[in-house]
């Protein structure tokens, strides 16, 4: 089995570090092994895509407003929410979580039919209330589980020392989770940017995100610079990782 | 003991309110809506029924749809768990520092754009990708094969691109065994299969449930990697109701099409997830 492991292993990286080399061609298709190796790709994504650009930096903005909301709701509804057996705690925790095993794409259509009878229309602001819904079970999960981690026993202390409750939770519960809520504002902030079937649905002609035109390129003309993109993508993806994970272990938050 | 005053309770139940207020108001009032859209006969939604219902089930079509993305999810499942299980019993058998090393290289996929990863599997398996490439240079193939936009294909891609989904809860639940255990099976007389197969098989359960569960709802919704890796001639549920939403602008059907894929996935993981409790008492007693 340990064989069969290290080949999933390799599978498992092999397709991105192929995505990062072929991002590196000289060539005007797709072919790998590139036939030779240059920027050219990254340079004509920086200088000539301004609509590449454009929807990168509305996902940046959705996401950093989604996630900063999310931290918010979650944050408080997990703290009302950990250690409690209740039944309605229960029942609401598996709903918060929902939207992590539903095809979101149903809730994509239904937010946009709802926007419509609304007649709010669609708008950055309602592309960031979609991605809060998908957003927000990273958070709730992460912090509950710092929560439920945290000894009870300190709190105790601090009351009986006369902290009063608000004063407890900035100076001793909020430190403690807080690598929790980290890694799962990151969690969040990677997957609002890389959502696809709320986007879908919910953003206007004016704001396209990014996935989305990268959807788009590669259905239809298989540009090199999605190769580009996606080297940009991985790299900060890697980068961001490894900092995170170092900073606030996501990967226990992920298991 | 601590005892909670009774307003303290007060305070930390309302921190619950916000966020349950935005759930009802942004995915309950939706998904009703979805549903109340979906029961009207015509596109201008005068007159109600479940003529759409009708029109969904009564046509091959349409249920070849459906059946079609149930069935690519359920190969998905069983492929990613297939390669994802050894990878999660390597991780239990690596040292420390191997372990940190692995789970770094089964989260970061996660965190990487599906759409980057969809991309690869259209690199690799494209006309000049690397699968081409070696088959023309051992002389197997004279022209380059029509790779992409085969079922298989989508398959193939979709297992390693949910593979972390099935791998880390897989790795939770084969931390969790007690190794005396394995080591008890051993010590009297079971070979290494027996013991995988009626030790640490069963008690890993919980984990490979969870894992099936993920990858299925995913698999089955996974928008991108069916676009671009199966294309156009091969539809599945959710290209179905982004074109009946947006591009036909037929939105009780569209909203028939997305209460038909939710209800199924819903469906299928409720009863996995109650199989999944009866097994698991079968485990600990």
């Amino acid at each position: 089995m340990g064989t069969l492991g290290a080949v999933a292993g390799t599978l498992l990286v092999a397709p991105t570090l192929i995505v990062l080399i072929t991002s590196f061609t000289d060539a005007y298709s797709l072919k790998f092994p590139p036939p030779g190796y240059s920027v050219r790709w990254y340079v004509a994504l920086w200088q000539e895509s301004p609509e590449i650009l454009s929807a990168a930096l509305s996902s940046l903005q959705v996401a950093a407003a989604a996630t900063a909301l999310s931290v918010v709701l979650g944050v408080a509804a997990a703290l009302a929410l950990a250690r409690r057996k209740s039944l309605w705690a229960r029942v609401l925790d598996s709903i918060f979580m929902s939207p992590l095993m539903l095809p979101t794409l149903a809730l994509g259509l239904a937010l946009l039919v709802v926007f419509n009878v609304a007649g709010t229309g669609l708008s950055m602001t309602t592309l960031v209330i979609g991605h809060i819904a998908i957003t927000t079970p990273y958070i709730v999960r992460t912090t509950i589980a710092s929560l439920t981690q945290l000894d009870p026993v300190l709190l105790e202390s601090a009351r009986s020392l006369g902290a009063r409750p608000l004063f407890a939770f900035r100076t001793v519960t909020l430190p403690l989770i807080a690598p929790g809520i980290a890694a799962g504002a990151f969690i969040a902030f990677m997957a609002s940017f890389d959502n696809v079937a709320i986007s879908l649905f919910l953003s206007d002609a004016r704001t396209e995100m990014l996935p989305i035109r990268l959807w788009h390129i590669i259905e239809s003309n298989l540009d090199v610079r999605a190769a580009a993109v996606s080297g940009v993508l991985v790299a900060a993806t890697i980068l961001l990782g490894i900092v995170m994970e170092r900073l606030a272990g996501i990967s226990r938050h992920l298991r | 003991m601590t005892r909670v005053e009774p307003r303290r309770l007060l305070q930390e139940w309302q921190l619950a309110l916000p966020l349950s207020l935005f759930f009802v108001a942004f995915v309950f009032l939706p998904l009703a809506m979805l549903g109340y859209i979906s029961l009207h006969e015509d596109t201008q939604m005068k007159e109600s029924g479940v003529g759409q219902y009708v029109k969904f089930f009564g046509d091959a079509f349409n249920v070849g749809v459906l059946v079609q993305t149930l069935w690519l999810a359920l190969r998905t499942t069983l492929l990613a768990l297939l390669i994802g299980y050894p990878l999660a019993y390597l991780y239990t058998l690596a040292p420390r520092r191997m372990q940190h090393i692995l789970i770094l290289l089964i989260v970061l996929p996660l965190l990487t754009s599906a759409v980057v990863r969809t991309f690869a599997w259209v690199v690799i398996l494209g006309r000049q990708g690397i699968v081409n490439e070696a088959l023309l240079a051992l002389g197997w193939i004279e022209t380059p094969a029509k790779l992409l936009y085969q079922p298989w294909a989508v398959v193939v891609a979709l297992a390693q691109i949910e593979m972390p989904l099935m791998v880390l809860p897989l790795i939770t639940a084969l931390s969790n065994i007690d190794p005396h255990l394995r080591e008890a099976s051993e010590a009297l007389g079971a070979r290494r299969w027996r013991t995988f197969l009626q030790v640490t098989l069963p008690l890993s359960m919980p984990g490979l449930l969870a894992g099936c569960l993920l990858v299925f709802a995913a698999s089955a919704s996974a928008f991108v990697t069916q676009t671009l890796v199966g294309g156009g001639q091969h539809m599945f549920m959710p290209f179905y109701i982004y074109q009946q939403a947006i591009q036909s602008n037929n939105y009780p059907f569209a909203a028939t099409v997305a209460v038909v894929l939710l209800v199924s996935v819903l469906i299928i993981v409720t009863a996995a997830n109650l199989l999944g409790r009866r097994s698991k008492a079968f485990v600990h007693v």
